[in-house]
């Protein structure tokens, strides 16, 4: 302790203490604020994740894409999929699929989102892939500008997924599905992964930054008023000439009957 | 007499001295209209017109039809700083930051469905009825310029806001003219300035929109109903109803009225339609750029046909002395539609020609009573709206759950199998409700009430009809078959040959027809036993 006393007056002494101190909060705070994301699991409950998925992958999966998710003549080899391809068609309920139809549809999840995080971890074991997303990652409402989005959803999506998102018909009863009530991580995922129909949009075709853009502007168009009335399912002037038709000539011709009636 | 009498009566006297005007609003003002309500869906085509005159004014006081480019800082925040037209940021601005701007917006867009609409059935209705026949043939072929026309002047209403929906109706019509084999090109350097999307298009047909085709609608729409007037107004046959009388009320002040009032109403329809529902809501659509394309691009529904054969029109391409001939496009963007609007303008001679009936007609037709008109209108329409379905074909693959193939093969077999299978079908209900009517005649009315007879046979009641029903369903002529004459008794061959062999031929078909029940028929039922 003399060691102490000794330089306790040293004119280094106080901004050395001060750096000590600095240096000290920091990692305490690295530390603490490390734990947590979910990311940085340690190897031995990582294992424990990777062995529960491989169960639900036997029990749910295997009958389709093979027993070491090699694929097979009804489903594709799911070794490098990655994460991220895990998380949107399982959470999104699109896999287990419901029939051997033309794809596979949104509907509610079988798994919840643990059993789906050990899925996802299962089979990003088997080689590696784009990781999965949460929620709290994708910031779309700070990075995000939607007016670029719009165009960029103009540019990249419009053709398949419709102009306000409402989803169309592709070939062969393939279809590209509403973009609207899907959350930001699956909107994310889908992206980088091209699932089913859809291509792959990889960062250097459209920056992570833009994909925040893509997200806003989708999340933007799902909470718009309909500013002119009621929306007719916002798919353009086939429904517009429906309700011509319809109501519109059905009351004009109504009137006219009513006002040649005879009066009796 | 009052005062208020004695002032009317100086000023009526005053506007007579000098314009003349007394005798001829005495005449014209006593002239009298039928009364039915299928006589007032052509009234609803004009009113929807005046609606449209009136809201398209509103419009144009704002609409900047200018293609130079503009950022847009108007209040929809998700198109803010988006590089624009003038055009399109006009129609946002008309949108968004006029008072009543979208609400005028919406009515005019749902007037011009409306009036488009009100057409088909008021043509309809003619066409059902025979009120083509002479002498109404001109004003038949008016009413088909007026229809053209609408279409036409609907799709440039269409393209005007310059959004992502409308520019791809635009590049579809590009399309269309390049198909024109040979100087389809240079007719579409000619229309668009140069190559497309060009800076000249918008404000070209911004001018046709607002006044070359409404000054033409205007002068064909009043030929259209000078004519009705001098030539009278058709009405449906009855007793007392001949071809040389109109029973009906007269103009001032019954029809005025009724009239008067039935243009509220359909201004009043339109207005709610426009203030609650959505129509062409350009905002979603985004402005046009030739890079952007959205699932479902549709045309509104009067186009919608067109669209539905190009889109099942399949990949057919020749290519001739340095020439690509697309007859994917050509053929059902412009040869069908012309030769089926030839068609339809030319219908009243073809008829004419078919059954030798060349008499003028002021009495309508029962669409039954005419089988072979009926079947050949319903066989059209049956064409028409498997063409109208397959324009949809995207939308239907989606809400359905159905294979877009799927659907582009039904139309393709349909628009050839189901119009012949329609007038089959067409001509025998009518045949069989000629039998009803001759049944209804001879044996009154079936009225459900069974009777026993004391020695125990049940027997239906049957009512007879009214002299007036019954006068109602046998008034009408059944037209007889042109003889066939291959050789006059000196044995010269017709020179008419295939023509004349033709006409007998059809002449034959119109005949077809189920006995009306003659008068000795009546009669003798009359006078003996019922059953």
């Amino acid at each position: 302790m003399r060691f102490i006393s000794k330089y306790r007056k040293h004119r280094f002494a106080s901004p050395l203490l001060l750096l000590f101190a600095l240096f000290g909060i920091g990692l305490t705070f690295s530390v603490a604020s490390a734990t947590e994301a979910p990311k940085t699991v340690d190897a031995a409950a990582r294992s424990t994740l990777i062995a529960e998925g491989q169960q639900i992958f036997l029990k749910g999966c295997s009958s389709c894409h093979g027993l070491n998710a090699e694929g097979a003549g009804v489903a594709p080899s799911l070794i490098g999929v990655g994460a991220a391809s895990v998380d949107f068609v399982v959470a999104t309920g699109r896999m287990p699929m419901q029939d051997m139809s033309q794809q596979a549809m949104r509907k509610p999840p079988v798994y919840n989102e643990e059993e789906v995080a050990a899925l996802a971890a299962y089979v990003a074991s088997l080689a590696p892939g784009p990781r999965a997303y949460t929620n709290e990652e994708i910031k779309w409402e700070r990075d995000g500008n939607t007016a670029e989005g719009g165009e960029l959803f103009r540019n990249n999506c419009a053709m398949c997924h419709n102009f306000a998102g409402q989803g169309g018909a592709l070939t062969q009863g393939k279809y590209a599905p509403t973009v609207m009530g899907v959350e930001a991580r699956h909107i994310y995922e889908a992206l980088i992964t091209g699932p089913q129909a859809m291509p792959v949009f990889s960062d250097k075709i459209i920056t992570p930054q833009e994909k925040l853009s893509i997200i806003k502007w989708i999340k933007s168009a799902e909470s718009e008023p309909n500013l002119g009335g009621a929306p007719l399912g916002r798919v353009g002037p086939v429904t517009e000439g429906l309700l011509v038709w319809t109501l519109g000539l059905g009351l004009l011709i109504g009137v006219a009957v009513w006002l040649t009636a005879k009066a009796r | 007499m009052t005062a208020r009498e004695r002032v009317a009566g100086t000023v009526a006297n005053y506007v007579d001295e000098r314009t003349g005007a007394a005798k001829w609003m005495k005449k014209n003002l006593q002239k009298v209209f039928p009364d039915h309500w299928s006589f007032m869906l052509g009234e609803i085509a004009l009113y929807s017109f005046v609606i449209l005159l009136l809201s398209g004014t509103f419009l144009s006081f704002w609409f900047d039809p200018s293609m130079r480019h503009v950022t847009y800082e108007g209040s929809y925040q998700p198109l803010k700083d988006v590089e624009m037209s003038a055009a399109y940021a006009s129609a946002l601005h008309i949108s968004f930051d006029v008072r009543g701007g979208l609400l005028m917006r919406q009515i005019h867009h749902w007037a011009a469905l409306i009036f488009m609409a009100a057409i088909a059935v008021h043509m309809m209705r003619v066409f059902f009825t025979g009120a083509f026949r002479k002498p109404r043939e001109f004003n038949w072929i008016l009413g088909v310029a007026l229809l053209t026309l609408g279409i036409v002047e609907g799709f440039l209403g269409y393209s005007l806001p310059d959004d992502l929906l409308s520019g791809t109706g635009v590049r579809i019509a590009h399309a269309i003219i390049q198909s024109i084999p040979v100087f389809g090109t240079y007719l579409s350097f000619f229309a668009f300035g140069g190559a497309f999307p060009g800076e000249v298009f918008i404000p070209r047909i911004y001018i046709v929109h607002v006044l070359l085709i409404p000054g033409i609608f205007l002068a064909l729409i009043t030929a259209h109903l000078m004519l009705v007037w001098y030539q009278k107004h058709t009405q449906y046959p009855g007793p007392g109803r001949t071809e040389k009388n109109v029973v009906g009320y007269p103009l001032m002040p019954v029809y005025m009225a009724k009239a008067g009032g039935f243009f509220f109403i359909v201004f009043g329809i339109t207005a709610f339609l426009g203030a609650v529902a959505s129509i062409n809501p350009i905002w979603l659509y985004g402005p046009y750029t030739p890079a952007q394309i959205s699932a479902g691009s549709q045309p509104d529904w009067y186009m919608g046909w067109l669209d539905g054969l190009v889109r099942m029109a399949p990949p057919f391409e020749t290519y001739l002395f340095g020439y690509t001939i697309s007859w994917n496009i050509l053929l059902p963007g412009l040869i069908i539609p012309g030769v089926i609007f030839t068609g339809i303008a030319l219908y009243p001679f073809i008829e004419s020609w078919m059954t030798g009936d060349k008499r003028e007609h002021h009495l309508l037709d029962r669409p039954r009573n005419v089988p072979n008109r009926t079947a050949l209108g319903v066989m059209s329409l049956t064409f028409m709206v498997v063409a109208l379905i397959n324009g949809g074909n995207d939308l239907i693959a989606t809400h359905f759950d159905l294979s877009i193939n799927q659907i582009m093969w039904f139309s393709r077999i349909g628009i050839i199998v189901l119009p012949p299978l329609a007038f089959v079908i067409t001509k025998r209900i009518c045949l069989s409700l000629q039998r009803a009517d001759r049944e209804a005649v001879l044996h009154g009315r079936e009225t459900g009430r069974l009777v026993m007879l004391p020695h125990g046979e049940f027997i239906e009641i049957h009512e007879e009809l009214s002299a007036e029903k019954k006068f109602a369903l046998t008034q009408h002529e059944q037209p007889k078959a042109i003889a066939l004459v291959t050789e006059d008794n000196q044995g010269v061959l017709n020179p008419k040959g295939l023509r004349a062999r033709l006409q007998a031929r059809f002449s034959a078909a119109s005949a077809e027809n189920i006995a009306k029940p003659t008068a000795a028929e009546v009669k003798e039922l009359e006078s003996g036993h019922h059953s």
